[in-house]
């Protein structure tokens, strides 16, 4: 603690160091968020016209949107199934690339590139990728399935999605887990080799449970970024074929920017909002009780 | 033993090898796409170029007004990135070292609100700044920025926070005995022992705001203000399978970020584990 002397001086430098971040944070998030609820309660015909009292009218709607619980429900198993992929090939990237071979800061480097392009462009370079690349190689090596347009077909089109989402973070969750299986202590897996434990028994046994702590991280980020995902679903499926990809947050957009329903819209996205501090606050406070010491 | 060792290495190998073509071979297929026409690209995507044809990249650089477009990203990224650097790392000063109920609460707050869905804040942020207000009219980019300095805030005061916090007092208690005030503590002995982790907060923001599509598409409403991913959205409507400007475009998109990347590879790589560390 290094407070000053005189209550003036105190006061010009707590404005002063804290001042700018408090006056951007205000703007960015704490006005939105508190006026965003104000929002929900309000009915207006367009974004210009003057807002009007409507109680919990908005939420009903929202409540009623089917299109908004088809979109919620596959947003939920879009994020299940990231969840599980993107943690279980960024840990085994990870474990490939802390064996010790020679060249493995070659492929920490290439293997974390993807994730350095936005969701956005990233959907173009596999829409070309989908649309154009595979089918002219299921068409020359007969392999039926790659020949078909993956995002032309209503479940072929939501897995191409799960695919691009995984080869874009699972380099960023490999150097997440890197960073833990560095931290892993050697002199217990050394024990416990010669106690007679096997590769796979050291793995599931010993390095598995100590990861816990840097699958916390992971996980919570998966969940986070599935739930919100927004660019990689614009770009490349724009929520087609039939809406059959449509997600949470391109739902919302559409609702609020397209169908100019800033009510309604605003309703859905605190829902999403409640919606993910559960999840996240459920998962990190299940996770953290996993954790074990070394 | 000896077999069984080099078994396994061979093995160890063969599967980076194949995540490494998984991981990779997009970018391929942008490189030898971006010298073929379109009939050639139909033909086999595969197939390296015929010849070098470079008249593509001309095209796009004028069709996509390339120039202009990359000013406004490094311009909005870069003011955005120092300022956020700068103000969370003063606000992040202050809390760790006055450590009042104020600032614990303030704390508390920024901390908390990571949790929030941009989505859930987008539409009253285009009601107030737009409707109400007609920011998104009359100052677009400044807007923007204020924007990323509240929303970069929260990740980098933490970041900030922790790495403070192991720093000993003694140096600042010496420096405020030889009669700095606490500004230029601050400035002169703090601030620069950041820098590692200021690194850290920089590369973070830098890959996110320079890649963001979202905020920007719904507050730059003005074609000259476009960043490249807007630039790239409305490029990717004109030209729809046009891939013989599309993947030229895409190519030059990303392009400074891989070259960025090729020279600060260890930095990046090396930030973005301290930042998931915290």
């Amino acid at each position: 603690m290094l407070a000053e002397k005189k209550r003036l001086n105190r006061l010009g430098n707590q404005l002063f160091f804290t001042g700018p971040t408090m006056i951007a944070f205000t703007i960015a998030l704490l006005i939105p968020f508190v006026y965003g609820f104000y929002l929900t309660l309000m009915k207006m015909a367009t974004p210009v016209s003057p807002p009007a009292f409507s109680g919990f009218e908005n939420y009903r709607a929202a409540f009623s949107d089917s299109q908004f619980w088809d979109s919620l429900w596959l947003t939920v198993k879009y994020t299940g199934a990231t969840i599980v992929f993107v943690n279980a090939i960024g840990f085994a990237l990870a474990y490939l690339v802390t064996m010790g071979i020679r060249s493995q800061n070659f492929f920490r480097t290439a293997l974390f590139t993807p994730n350095l392009i936005g969701g956005l462009v990233l959907g173009y370079i596999w829409q070309f990728i989908f649309v154009q690349s595979l089918p002219a190689v299921g068409e020359n090596l007969g392999i039926e399935l790659l020949r078909l347009g993956w995002l032309g077909d209503e479940h072929l089109a939501f897995w191409a999605l799960v695919i691009v989402t995984i080869w874009q973070s699972a380099g960023y969750m490999m150097i997440i887990f890197i960073a833990g299986l560095i931290s892993v202590p050697k002199d217990i897996i050394e024990a416990s080799t010669i106690d007679g434990a096997n590769a796979w028994q050291r793995l599931t046994k010993m390095t598995l449970p100590l990861m816990v702590p840097s699958f916390v991280v992971t996980v919570f980020l998966t969940l986070k970024n599935a739930f919100i995902v927004y660019d990689i679903n614009f770009s490349l499926t724009e929520g087609g074929p039939y809406n059959s990809t449509l997600m949470i947050s391109m739902h919302i957009v559409q609702k609020a920017f397209m169908e100019t329903n800033y009510g309604v819209g605003q309703s859905e996205a605190i829902i999403l909002f409640a919606i993910v501090a559960i999840v996240t606050g459920v998962q990190v406070y299940f996770s953290k009780k996993m954790e074990v010491e070394a | 033993m000896a077999g069984r060792r080099i078994t396994s290495l061979t093995f160890t190998y063969l599967l980076l090898i194949v995540a490494f073509i998984s991981f990779t071979f997009p970018f391929f297929l942008l490189i030898v796409n971006s010298f073929k026409r379109n009939g050639e690209i139909l033909e086999n995507p595969f197939s390296l170029p015929a010849s070098l044809d470079f008249s593509h990249f001309g095209d796009v650089i004028e069709k996509m007004n390339f120039l202009v477009t990359f000013k406004n990203t490094f311009l909005i990224t870069l003011l955005s990135v120092l300022f956020i650097l700068l103000f969370s790392a003063m606000a992040a000063y202050y809390i760790v070292r006055n450590s009042t109920s104020f600032n614990r609460t303030f704390f508390a707050i920024l901390v908390a609100s990571m949790i929030i869905p941009f989505q859930s804040l987008m539409i009253p942020l285009i009601y107030i700044y737009g409707s109400k207000l007609n920011l998104i009219e009359t100052v677009p980019t400044t807007l923007l920025i204020v924007l990323y300095i509240g929303f970069g805030s929260a990740f980098s005061v933490f970041i900030y926070h922790g790495f403070i916090k192991s720093i000993p007092l003694e140096l600042e208690e010496a420096s405020l005995i030889d009669g700095c005030t606490r500004r230029q503590t601050f400035f002169k002995i703090v601030y620069p022992m950041l820098s590692p982790t200021s690194s850290t907060i920089a590369i973070l923001n830098v890959l996110w705001i320079w890649n963001d599509y979202l905020l920007p598409s719904l507050i730059l409403t003005n074609e000259k203000n476009f960043t490249m991913p807007i630039k790239m959205k409305v490029f990717n409507g004109t030209y729809m399978n046009n891939w013989e400007l599309l993947i030229p475009a895409i190519l030059m998109t990303v392009l400074p970020i891989l070259v960025a990347y090729l020279f600060g590879q260890r930095y990046i790589i090396k930030g973005v584990m301290q930042g998931a560390i915290k």
